[in-house]
């Protein structure tokens, strides 16, 4: 079984520059920022549920940060002249998967890059509980959900 | 952070989130189709660019939490992500490894996938936003309006 069938180089260098990116934040300013609060801080803007105003001090900021994600996936796009590229994974996988994974990362209060990424180069160990469990499970689903036939 | 900001801490958080957003791109996690061929163990790219990204932000830390400076454009101190095990942790955990497995998409890389033309993903970010306005429902009935939450993360 080969681990990389695709290479590793576009693997190894798109990771340094995530690190790269919170970095830059870090150094500049003390904050160390993942994505997934970015989702009950924006909420704030239109909901006045307490949980979510306790998040609005950084709102200003988070989208600012998001804005910065799109467009740095847009500057790729545009210097290595990749054509548009659309997911074939179904629109119901999308939804309710994109459900679950607002409900458990806020929850949860991180995902892949403040539990993932942040939390472990913090050397948490709460943040190594989390992704244990988050990624346990979902290569447990995947597995389940390839042997259905659910494809891709 | 509220207030007077520094003029540059806008730019600063927008030129970071770019090299952040162009890193998901470049390493192809924006790809949800990526993410599940990790997930389904068919390859293990994914676990190259967690641990390069990692690697990188640890070192910052690291180097941060050791200075005992403090960030030029805020002025506060350097210092790492803690949190603590508790049911929500534990919790939260099992639903996002759900809804990843099922749709191979996570937040940070949901947001870049929009940058390389998956407009699709537009549907999996408006659920997101629903999840995280559940959590935030149920989070507030034990939330009085005056009362700050139990514990309040800058950094997640």
């Amino acid at each position: 079984m080969e681990l990389f069938p695709h290479g590793i180089l576009h693997y190894a260098i798109g990771g340094l520059l995530i690190g790269l990116g919170i970095t830059v934040i870090y150094l500049s300013t003390g904050i160390i920022s993942g994505a997934s609060l970015f989702l009950e801080s924006t909420l704030s803007y239109i909901s006045k549920l307490p949980r979510i105003q306790s998040y609005a001090d950084s709102r200003d900021w988070r989208v600012i940060f998001v804005l910065g994600i799109v467009c740095g996936a847009v500057l790729f796009t545009l210097l290595t002249q990749q054509a548009l590229w659309t997911t074939a994974v179904q629109g119901w996988r999308l939804l309710l998967g994109g459900i679950l994974v607002g409900f458990g990362t806020r929850l949860a209060r991180g995902c892949t890059s403040g539990h993932g990424v942040c939390g472990l180069g913090s050397l948490s160990s709460a943040s190594l509980v989390n992704v244990l469990i988050f990624m346990g499970v979902a290569i447990l689903i995947a597995q389940v959900v390839q042997v259905l036939g659910v494809t891709p | 952070m509220t207030g007077k900001r520094h003029p540059l801490f806008m730019p600063s958080i927008f030129v970071g989130g770019l090299i952040f957003g162009a890193g998901l791109a470049y390493s192809q996690m924006a790809r949800p189709e990526v993410v599940l061929s990790f997930l389904q163990l068919k390859d293990f790219g994914l676990l190259l660019v967690m641990g390069g990204a990692t690697l990188v932000a640890g070192l910052a830390f690291q180097f941060g939490s050791r200075m005992h400076g403090r960030a030029p454009l805020t002025g506060t101190g350097y210092a790492r992500r803690t949190d603590v095990v508790d049911s929500d942790l534990l919790f939260g955990g099992l639903i996002f490894g759900l809804g990843w497995g099922l749709s191979g998409i996570c937040p940070g890389a949901a947001y870049a996938s929009i940058g390389i033309g998956n407009f699709s993903i537009l549907i999996g970010i408006a659920g997101m936003f629903i999840g995280a306005y559940c959590v935030g429902l149920w989070k507030s009935k034990s939330l009085k309006p005056t009362q700050p939450p139990a514990r309040k993360p800058s950094t997640t």
